[in-house]
């Protein structure tokens, strides 16, 4: 039997009740999220329910939005079930004051250095992760470069001398 | 000199292990990465690997480009195949946009995609050849790879980083000359691609180098996020372009290697198969392209004006195109909102871009997920307890590339 968005919404709204929301479909693909004390339940019901099975760890990232008070900062899951081809997309949020996520890294150990590489650019504390340093960046930094409040130089800008675009 | 002058680092006399610095410039590294090696004679006790030494914040760059500017980033991720990097993200981002491919678009794209898939595979397999002291088929090949590459400059114009294709299509239709290259490419190669196997397949000293060296169980391979030939030489039968067809690839027939160790001598035997396989997909794509006929023959692009620039000579005579054209040039076209991961097989695994837009002009966030990124963290498990010389050819045959791992 094939698994598809519906079983697997009524199979997560079956266990958690209203703790699991946002259920959206984009492009085919369930999106739903958690409170983020709740990550590690959900992953392991996903990947222990005999009918979900979402044993394979595609990807973890996180996004930045300034303008949530008290959800600045998600956490994305991309899981697949390999036996059924089914994607889906889990997200916890976290106030950017207390980044703090539970690892997934005693599920998958692919985990280990996505999870790194999220805390290294924004700044997402996994806790209980085995090795939480930075990976891709100096360790001397002391920013989390990704987030929104660095923002990229400005296209627009009209102090440069810069005539030969018109911007002068 | 008195002895107290001479300083040893504290404990270093009791030490028993030696610590080994592999990299970040290493011949045997092919690119920048580091391993901090701790060796018992020439056995690894455990090691530690650093990265990041060509990071340069693509993800943060593309939050101010638009998708059009993206592609020039996506070249510098999988430098060996960069064709296959632009097609993704060409791809990811006409899912976001709900842009409709003609079917003649997908087939050259499937051509161009094997081709890079050939190249990337030619050079990892010849490269664990290297490694394992075998030049020879290395340089042999390259000549071949050089075929691949003058198909490429008569597509887009350049050989490594290809910018090729863009949003619905190509920028140009294939000429008679890339087509005449193909044919070059699709008579002489195979020939020389069974050589190669020749040279190594059943060689001795090669499958003592490589036999059970670097293995990993299926199990751990999907628990560490393998993907691609060194996930399938695990023996998992899962490709992308199975699991979830793009570019039409539900059109083609081919078989999807796998191996049953997952050791260095499967992954460069599934490597090797694939090239066999990817042969078999462009002489098919190859047929299905000529036989469209008249009018459909000279499609090479899906007519999204918004996105996809028009022809010179209309920019000169006429408004819309000039619109369009400066719109385009300018990156002033908003993105529709929404949230989008696609992914393909690339030659190392499944590439994925995982694209957030909020409905301005550049993506609000983008991610890409690399695979390479993903399995290299597996390197301690596969090297642990082996020699030395095991080390580097099993960094090999995994193939790591820099950019790819970095981002």
């Amino acid at each position: 039997m094939s698994l598809t968005n519906e079983i697997i919404k009524q199979r997560l709204t079956e266990k958690f009740g209203d703790q699991v929301t946002g259920f959206t479909e984009t492009y085919g693909m369930l999106s739903f999220e958690s409170p983020k004390e709740n990550n590690l339940k959900v992953l392991n019901f996903l990947y222990d329910d005999d009918q979900l099975r979402f044993r394979f760890l595609t990807d973890i990232t996180g996004v930045h939005y300034p303008d949530q008070p008290g959800r600045e900062l998600a956490v994305v899951y991309h899981l697949h079930n390999l036996e059924d081809n089914i994607r889906i997309r889990f997200k916890v949020f976290t106030a950017v004051d207390t980044p703090d996520v539970y690892t997934a890294t005693g599920l998958f150990s692919s985990a280990n250095w996505m999870e790194r590489e999220t805390y290294d650019f924004l700044g997402i504390n996994f806790v209980g992760h085995p090795n939480m340093k930075r990976i891709l960046n100096v360790e001397e930094m002391d920013y989390f470069p990704l987030r929104k409040e660095f923002p990229l130089e400005d296209q627009t800008r009209i102090d440069k001398d810069d005539e030969m675009f018109g911007r002068g | 000199m008195s002895e107290q002058h001479i300083k040893l680092p504290e404990g270093s006399i009791e030490k028993t292990t030696t610590t080994l610095n592999l990299g970040p410039t290493h011949p045997a590294t092919h690119g920048v990465m580091q391993n901090v090696l701790e060796l018992d004679g020439e056995r690894i006790v455990s090691t530690e690997q650093t990265i990041g030494y060509i990071h340069r914040a693509f993800e943060k760059l593309a939050e101010r480009r638009p998708l059009a500017q993206i592609t020039t980033l996506t070249d510098r991720l999988n430098y060996c195949s960069s064709p296959l990097n632009n097609m993704g993200w060409h791809m990811t981002c006409e899912k976001l946009l709900g842009i409709k491919t003609p079917k003649r678009v997908d087939y050259l794209r499937v051509i161009i995609m094997e081709l890079a898939r050939v190249a990337d595979h030619l050079i990892c397999n010849s490269i664990v050849g290297v490694d394992a002291g075998a030049y020879t088929g290395f340089l042999y090949v390259m000549q071949y790879r050089e075929l691949i590459y003058e198909i490429y400059e008569e597509v887009c114009g350049a050989r490594l980083t290809t910018n090729i294709g863009r949003i619905g299509g190509f920028e140009r239709n294939f000429n008679d000359i890339a087509f005449q290259k193909l044919e070059k490419f699709l008579k002489e190669y195979p020939p020389v691609l069974k050589e190669f196997e020749n040279l190594f397949q059943r060689n001795r000293i090669f499958m003592d180098r490589t036999k059970g060296t670097g293995a990993i169980s299926a199990e751990r391979a999907l628990n560490y996020g393998f993907t691609g030939p060194n996930l399938r030489a695990a023996g998992v039968d899962y490709d992308v372009r199975v699991h979830n067809p793009y570019s039409s690839y539900e059109d083609f027939q081919f078989n999807i290697p796998v191996g049953t160790t997952g050791d260095n001598y499967d992954r460069w035997l599934v490597r090797e198969r694939e090239m066999w396989e990817s042969l078999s997909i462009i002489e098919q794509a190859y047929q299905k392209v000529q036989e469209f006929k008249g009018a459909e023959a000279e499609v090479y692009h899906a007519d999204v004006p918004e996105y996809y620039l028009p022809p010179k000579e209309d920019v000169y005579t006429k408004m819309e195109a000039l619109i369009w054209h400066f719109k385009i040039i300018m990156g002033e076209t908003n993105i529709p909102a929404g949230e989008v991961y696609h992914s393909i097989e690339a030659a190392n695994g499944e590439l994925g871009f995982y694209l957030v837009s909020d409905g301005g002009r550049a993506p609000y966030r983008l991610h890409f997920r690399r695979p390479c990124f993903i399995y290299y963290q597996a390197f301690e498990e596969l090297i642990k307890g082996s020699m030395l010389s095991d080390a580097i050819m099993t960094m090999s045959s995994l193939n790591l590339i820099a950019g790819e791992l970095d981002a």
